[in-house]
């Protein structure tokens, strides 16, 4: 019997860029209030499961065409290189940097490398989660 | 003020109790799926009496995020309930 989820999927078409904008805002916000990259993480890796179950796996894959452990290597990569710059300037590993600039839009920001090591923590949370259920949900 | 806010905490915790009522007499699984949603609406409130009473926006995330899981969990179990599996992998076959 072939059925029948407009409803389901023309909402999970919207429903999907709200909480998409909900997980980058929870992502910029987490420096000054409750968020960061895990939570953010998360959140977008929901935003794909709904757009899983009001499709399939196979639409989604061709929606999204991401190896997702590719995205856990590039979050650790990018979290590693954060943390080992400040070692080719003479500082101890780890040590973070920040500094006010004047962006075009923006006005003045304070932009910081910890956002960067934030951005890995991210990409790592969204590869595992999304490899977890997929491989979860393909068996027969 | 604060009696008043303490007041409607209490209300929204019975409604929680009543809830859980349903939840664990409910006679078929659609009942309980329908008495878990409703708990997350009333999670919802709870959270929002409680950043009213101690006076702070930093729980105002939480409430976003609740209604999130709320939704995709209830989506989950009602295509379990229908379908028999959460995860198509094709859905034209």
């Amino acid at each position: 019997m072939k059925t029948n989820d407009v409803i389901m999927q023309f909402t999970a078409k919207i429903v999907f860029f709200i909480i998409f904008f909900y997980a980058v805002h929870i992502f910029f916000a987490g420096h000054y209030t409750p968020g960061g990259g895990f939570v953010g993480g998360l959140v977008t890796s929901s935003a794909i499961v709904l757009l899983i179950i009001a499709f399939d796996l196979k639409t989604v894959q061709s929606i999204i065409p991401i190896n997702y452990i590719y995205l856990v290597g590039t979050g650790l990569i990018l979290a590693l290189g954060t943390a080992a710059f400040s070692m080719f300037v003479d500082k101890p590993f780890f040590t973070h940097f920040f500094d006010y600039f004047h962006l075009p839009i923006l006005g003045k920001t304070s932009l910081h490398t910890a956002a960067l090591f934030d951005l890995g923590v991210y990409l790592v949370v969204v590869g595992v989660t999304m490899t977890i259920i997929q491989t979860i949900g393909e068996d027969e | 003020m604060t009696y008043f806010f303490w007041g409607a905490t209490i209300v929204v915790v019975l409604s929680i109790v009543a809830l859980l009522y349903r939840l664990v007499k409910g006679p078929n699984p659609s009942d309980r799926v329908v008495a878990l949603d409703a708990i997350g609406v009333a999670l919802i409130c709870l959270v929002g009496l409680f950043s009213i009473v101690f006076d702070t926006s930093f729980f105002l995330e939480i409430i976003l995020l609740l209604a999130i899981l709320s939704f995709i969990g209830t989506i989950a179990f009602s295509k379990f309930i229908e379908k028999g599996d959460i995860i198509t992998r094709d859905n034209s076959r």
